[in-house]
């Protein structure tokens, strides 16, 4: 039996309107990472996911290829990340995830980053190409091992048969992504992704599930939400962070999230 | 120990599948059905008209007398060059084109280094009526612009990846996220034997035509079915692993795969990937890589757009991780070098990627009366530009 980590936690106290916000670490500058943090949990949101800047990301669309290349550029790697997380804890109670692509983590050495993760209190990890057998096959024990939880994805072209196999699988939340796309390509949600919302949410699974790719606003959060738990923001925040002043970070933070929630934010004039 | 692919898509510790999830529907039906859509007697006859009619094969297997007799050993160069387009790269098209009509597929994407694989595709759609869009660098468009209007003009839109180091690795990123919003009725052509299981087993499938023709030829030129030496230029691989397929397993032929070098092998303007290389993950595939310590992806330099690539098909890690495969680096001034040599000894003008492949032979020891396959992958006509620049000939 698994220990009880943050987002088993969450889920257990929260079953609708879970916001989790993903930003890149390393963004807008080296060492935004830890005070973006502390500002999304301060803003009000549920999880946050942060992402680790890798140079080929290909299931990103531009607004995230772009913090992915100013944050190397920066001067982000793995090891200064987990620097920069050591005292998260201090200051930081949501859960954390932490979100990017195998390379770095297999250069890095798997065994080293589970560790690192398990030290500075990361929960789980979102790994776009990380499909499940491979993970079943090399990565299942070592994450398990270090109290990791692990986050599938699965897009409207993923069987009925497929979406129970990952549930199976799973001990954190499924991550729908919304439509075909990478992320931040579409804007708004469609009739056509309200029925694979539908679809999904009649299948049973035992997992919580999150919809990500394509949520940007007030309206969009509150109908993924209406079918399913929450929804995940990513480019949207990242075009928050991209237009505000050092000086102004802080307070954009907020009142994004808080109008992510509450519908009381003029986006069109940020984004 | 035996070359060849495991069930999970595997050459021993290379391969795989590292693939997004929107994109396994579209991987998993292509590793479900194609080998047998592409080992079916209608698809093989369709397959091998077109590679005899319309692209001109078999290519010849040319005994090069002069640059024998300079060398010191029995050269063949096999001609690729001559094949329709100008490289090796229209037999993966043809076969992938023929597949994708087979699965219903209405429109073809590709990814493109120097525009041969770009060029190669656009063909093969205007030849069967299919929308095409081609991704290629930023910095790739201008310095093969001649390929960029034949693709324009075959029909094809081209569109420029203007991320990262705006060259083949890029292009591919961006076929790829093209792919993943628009998994149902495209069809990614991937030009090497690079991306997830199963392309790199299917490219090099279609590609064994090289070395199936090699054998049958060198039988009747020299009585034997096998050389003694086998070389291709590698960046991706794919010419390589079409000139090597059938030898794979037959230990007495020597495989010799000749990497860009750029400037120098430490120069830290390169695209040898097996001298500089590490195990890492790119475009779906587990393989050699070339990556800084925190496991970012380098941008790799060469003379010739198409061996410009950071990593190398899995099967190629393999083959140089058990031994089986003896890689060379060749630098660009020796590639242009061996290029200019061939074009006075034969009147040939190569390619400045088969370039490398020709320099090779100062890099390796042979015995005099060694037979000697070189792969002549391309031909230089899109390369004028390129050695009037180098303009020592």
């Amino acid at each position: 039996m698994k220990t009880e980590n943050r987002i088993d936690t969450l889920f257990r106290n929260k079953q609708k309107n879970v916001l989790s916000i993903y930003f890149t670490a390393g963004y807008p500058k080296l060492e935004d990472t830890v005070p973006v943090m502390e500002a999304i949990e301060a803003g009000g949101a549920d999880i946050i996911e942060v992402g680790m800047p890798f140079s080929d990301p290909v299931a990103d669309g531009p607004t995230i290829q772009e913090s992915n290349k100013i944050a190397l550029d920066n001067g982000m790697s793995l090891k200064k990340l987990f620097a920069q997380l050591a005292e998260m804890r201090k200051t930081v109670s949501l859960p954390v995830i932490l979100m990017g692509y195998l390379n770095p983590i297999i250069q890095f050495g798997v065994e080293k980053f589970c560790q690192k993760c398990q030290e500075v209190g990361v929960d789980g990890l979102i790994l776009p190409d990380l499909p499940m057998q491979q993970f079943l096959d090399e990565f299942k024990e070592v994450f398990s091992r270090f109290g990791l939880r692990n986050t599938f994805l699965i897009s409207p072209q993923t069987s009925d048969e497929r979406i129970k196999a990952i549930d199976e699988h799973s001990d954190s939340f499924i991550y729908m992504v919304s439509s075909h796309s990478i992320t931040g390509a579409k804007s708004g949600i469609t009739q056509e992704q309200e029925r694979y919302f539908e679809r999904v949410g009649q299948l049973g699974i035992q997992n919580p599930r999150l919809i990500g790719f394509g949520i940007s606003d007030h309206e969009s959060f509150t109908k993924a939400s209406k079918h399913a738990h929450g929804a995940i923001i990513g480019s949207a925040f990242i075009k928050v962070l991209n237009n505000a002043s050092p000086e102004s970070l802080n307070n954009d933070i907020g009142i994004f999230i808080k109008g992510i929630k509450n519908g009381e934010y003029d986006y069109t004039s940020k984004a | 120990m035996k070359i060849e692919i495991d069930k999970n898509g595997f050459y021993g510790k290379f391969g795989g599948a590292y693939i997004p999830e929107m994109l396994y529907p579209n991987i998993e039906e292509l590793r479900d059905s194609y080998l047998g859509i592409i080992e079916d007697e209608d698809f093989q006859k369709k397959f091998y008209d077109l590679l005899k009619d319309y692209v001109g094969r078999p290519t010849p297997l040319y005994f090069a007398a002069r640059l024998s007799e300079k060398y010191k050993a029995k050269i063949y160069l096999k001609r690729e060059d001559l094949c329709h387009t100008g490289a090796h790269k229209v037999n993966n098209t043809i076969g992938q084109i023929l597949l994708a009509q087979k699965l219903g597929k209405k429109r073809i994407i590709a990814e493109t280094g120097a525009g041969q694989h770009g060029v190669a595709t656009a063909t093969v759609c205007a030849l069967m009526g299919m929308e095409c869009t081609v991704y290629m660098g930023e910095v790739d468009m201008e310095r093969q612009k001649p390929n960029v209007e034949r693709m324009k003009l075959l029909g094809a839109t081209v569109v420029p990846a203007t991320s990262g180091s705006k060259t083949l690795k890029d292009a591919t990123n961006e076929a790829m996220r093209q792919w993943i919003n628009n998994p149902v009725d495209t069809h990614y052509i991937i030009g090497s034997v690079v991306g997830p299981h199963p392309y790199p087993e299917m490219v090099a499938k279609f590609q064994s035509v090289i070395s199936a023709e090699i054998k049958k030829q060198l039988q009747e030129k020299e009585g034997r079915e096998n050389p003694d030496i086998v070389i291709a230029c590698v960046g991706g691989g794919s010419n390589a692993a079409g000139a090597f397929y059938h030898y794979y397993n037959t230990p007495g032929v020597r495989l010799v795969a000749a990497e860009a070098a750029g400037l120098g092998v430490s120069s830290g303007k390169s695209a040898a990937t097996t001298a500089l290389g590490k195990l890492g993950i790119l475009h779906g595939s587990r393989t050699l890589l070339m990556q800084t310590e925190d496991g970012q992806v380098v941008e790799p330099h060469s003379i010739s757009a198409g061996l410009d690539y950071p990593g190398i098909g899995p099967v190629h890690a393999h083959l140089f991780d058990v031994g089986r495969g003896e890689f060379v680096a060749v630098e660009d001034k020796d590639a242009m070098k061996a290029g200019v040599e061939l074009s006075k000894l034969e009147g040939i003008i190569p390619a400045i990627e088969s370039a490398h492949a020709l320099h090779a032979l100062n890099q390796i020891e042979y015995k005099p009366d060694d037979v000697i396959v070189i792969n002549l992958s391309g031909r230089g006509d899109k390369d004028l530009e390129t050695y009037i620049k180098w303009g020592e000939y």
